[in-house]
């Protein structure tokens, strides 16, 4: 398996070294990685390490602290619902039900067949047009459960 | 070759009067737009107006503020009157583009209002609407009215000349005695004079110094600060310029969190063309000043947003708050003298230099000098994003500027300044909108989210979310905080079910105490105002639950989903699978 690790591993050392701005650090590398892979692949922090001069350990402190680095391959689709308080005085919790029955879920993950990763995010930053949710980054306001019926009957389609 | 300001100024007035002399079409695309399907409006406008051969420039600019008349899509007429169109989908366009072809408008339901002096005939004008005319716009003045993605279009409606004249005529000491003249304080939260923060920094002769523009922004229900760089970071990039040079700092950063895309991508694109121009870089317009600047990045972290936290993440660590002193202007980033400012309050300073401090201190309230950049959110007909000078009343923002409840109940209560901010009640419509108006009635106007609930909110339902969002993001070094938070979200679960116990409250009273002395920064320190809060306002809702073992409105009813830190980690096959060999 050397030839896909070797892929692997250039495709980390690209995404770190494309980096376009000056100041490089741990944080900046592994934000250009998720970015690259949709997650940290745990042999990337092995990489970050060498090239930033700090221990492994360093890396994964940094890595697991905050929440949006994940460390196995996410869903083809990544839904987020926001959890904001604006959203949730406009019903943002009946549409985590919706969103969690119609993907047969009981809270944030991966559907069994990785097709879509669910996420409470705690404010998309479109709040005027609250309820927000998103599918792959795209913001989708004033939801509803109609909408929210379409918008996982569209991801269901091209997997 | 660096040109005079006066060539580059020139440059921009050419192309801005070649734009106006043709049709000219603009598509607010801010995140609001974007939530509200503005793109869509945007490709199909673009096809359409490719199809019918049009001479049309189709311009994409940021959020006017009228969230709540989301897509908006403004025709320019040949007097210079803008038409905006409310609520435009994809349906609409053909008809808009029939009238626009024909220099007219249509039709009249979906005209929004006009801008402009001439105005159009028959048609509203927008400065007359409640939304606008309260409005005083400095730092939002061009907000949803001039291309981000355009320095020259900026430079046209008089960006830069502040730094110009900062540049050509003006001491450091001289910039900040204006700063200072202006009374201008800190938007962040903080609420500290801008102008003697500066003085801090320009008091320190290290050779590197760094100055922090901080557009973090968790805060939900606040989102201005990611309007204001995402619909005009010029402003943004030269407040931070003359803030360089008005203390002598040698490096500039815009800190935005990772993945919102709009306001990264402006930011990124302002500085590039500001180097293009000789704006940044070794001797600014021919002068002795030197200055750089980048976008930095933080993952998702709501402490990120504190400064000492800030520069942490900056320097790529974990974004955990630092012990103070030393202060940051003593010892920031890297051990070097840094100032942060929040992204609203360098969004005042182009316009205080051009126009002198003493404009600024005019406006506004007693010692609350210009306007707040105020975001109304929740149970509103109107939600968006406002400019307003200190001194209305609370009940004048949510009942004139917002329209009042959407449902068309009782305002029950307000939450400001973001999650740590606390609940209002109701009676709370009259307080004055400004520092201390806002801080004796026990509240924080903070980033200037104001959410409004209705009364079919259970205040145990709100403080429950609230609690729940600072649980989620206390960063964990300060273990009041860590473990106070989590119980405290425990407890609230609890009373909201009808499980509570009979000492429940002060079992949260305690905890809130020690969470309040043990803590570092503000997270921990203020973590109890929600619930503190909306015990002060709403103690019978508490008592309901507790004592009678139900919720009065029903919002606390039903399964209540909160986000989890934990995220599965790579297994060791994993590992195994996909080692790569060092060569």
């Amino acid at each position: 398996m050397v030839e896909v690790a070797e892929t692997l591993r250039a495709r980390v050392v690209s995404a770190i070294t494309a980096q376009p701005q000056p100041t490089v650090t741990v944080l900046s590398s592994l934000l250009a990685i998720e970015e690259e892979f949709g997650y940290i692949p745990p042999q990337a922090i092995d990489e970050v390490a060498t090239r930033e001069s700090v221990t492994v350990n360093d890396v994964w402190a940094v890595a697991t602290f905050y929440t949006n680095f994940r460390f196995t391959p996410p869903g083809r689709h990544i839904v987020e619902v926001c959890w904001g308080p604006t959203c949730h005085l406009l019903g943002a919790q009946s549409l985590v039900e919706r969103v969690q029955n119609a993907l047969g879920m009981s809270g944030e993950g991966d559907t069994p067949d990785g097709n879509v990763t669910l996420k409470y995010n705690t404010c998309l930053g479109a709040c005027a047009q609250a309820p927000v949710m998103a599918a792959d980054h795209h913001l989708h306001g004033r939801a509803t459960n109609e909408k929210v019926d379409k918008l996982l009957n569209s991801l269901k389609g091209d997997s | 070759m660096a040109e005079t300001f006066e060539a580059i100024q020139a440059t921009a007035q050419a192309r801005e009067d070649a734009l106006n002399g043709g049709l000219r079409i603009r598509v607010g695309v801010a995140l609001c737009g974007e939530a509200a399907g503005a793109f869509e409006v945007l490709e199909a406008l673009k096809s359409e107006v490719a199809s019918r051969r049009l001479t049309a420039s189709v311009q994409e600019v940021g959020c006017i503020g009228l969230c709540y008349a989301e897509p908006l899509v403004d025709v320019q007429l040949s007097n210079g009157t803008r038409v905006f169109y409310k609520n435009v989908t994809p349906e609409d366009l053909p008809a808009i583009l029939d009238a626009a072809a024909s220099g007219s408008h249509s039709p009249s339901d979906k005209v929004l209002g006009t801008l402009g002096d001439a105005g159009a005939p028959g048609l509203p004008k927008i400065e007359d609407t409640p939304q606008w005319k309260c409005q005083v716009r400095i730092a939002t003045r061009n907000t949803g009215t001039v291309d981000p993605g355009e320095i020259q279009e900026y430079i046209a409606t008089g960006g830069y000349t502040g730094l110009a004249k900062a540049l050509s005529s003006m001491t450091q000491e001289e910039l900040i005695e204006e700063v200072k003249t202006s009374g201008l304080r800190g938007r962040g939260g903080a609420a500290f004079p801008t102008g003697m923060k500066w003085g801090f920094l320009q008091g320190s002769n290290r050779p590197n110094k760094y100055v922090l523009v901080n557009c973090e922004e968790g805060d939900p229900g606040a989102y201005n600060d990611k309007g204001l760089v995402e619909s005009d970071p010029h402003t943004v990039v030269e407040g931070t310029i003359i803030a360089g040079y008005a203390t002598g700092a040698n490096y500039g950063y815009i800190f935005i969190r990772h993945g919102h895309v709009g306001p990264t991508k402006r930011a990124q694109n302002a500085i590039k063309q500001a180097y293009e121009q000789g704006l940044l870089g070794q001797n600014i317009l021919g002068s002795d000043f030197s200055f750089d600047m980048e976008v930095a990045f933080t993952g998702d972290s709501y402490v990120a947003g504190e400064e000492t936290a800030l520069m942490e993440a900056i320097e790529g660590k974990r974004s955990m708050p630092r012990a103070r002193p030393p202060f940051p202007a003593q010892s920031g980033m890297w051990g070097n003298p840094s100032n942060i400012n929040n992204v609203k309050t360098i969004s005042y300073v182009p316009e205080i230099v051009r126009q002198g401090g003493e404009w600024f201190s005019e406006i506004g309230y007693e010692r609350s000098k210009g306007t707040a950049i105020l975001c109304l959110t929740g149970d509103v007909n109107y939600p968006g994003m406002y400019e307003v000078p200190f001194g209305l009343t609370l009940g004048q923002v949510v009942n004139e500027i917002a329209g009042g409840t959407a449902s068309g109940k009782d305002v029950k209560l307000l939450q400001t300044g973001g999650p740590l901010g606390g609940v209002l009640g109701a009676d709370s419509l009259e307080i004055m909108l400004d520092y201390e108006g806002m801080s004796a009635a026990g509240a924080i106007l903070g980033s200037g989210g104001i959410i409004v609930g209705a009364d079919d909110i259970c205040a145990v339902d709100l403080a429950r979310t609230l609690v729940a969002f600072c649980q989620f993001e206390s960063c964990g070094k300060c273990f009041p905080c860590r473990l106070g938070m989590t119980h405290l979200v425990e407890v609230l679960e609890r009373i909201a079910a009808n499980k509570g116990r009979p000492d429940d409250l002060d079992l949260m009273r305690s905890t809130g105490k020690t969470m309040a002395m043990g803590s570092l920064c503000g997270h921990g320190q203020l973590g109890f105002n929600p619930i503190s809060s909306a015990l002060k306002f709403f103690e019978e809702d508490f008592r309901v639950h507790l004592e009678e073992g139900r919720c009065p409105t029903g919002s606390c009813d039903g399964a209540f989903n909160r986000p989890t830190r934990t995220r599965p980690m790579a297994t060791a096959e994993w590992y195994a699978k996909e080692e790569y060999v060092t060569p």
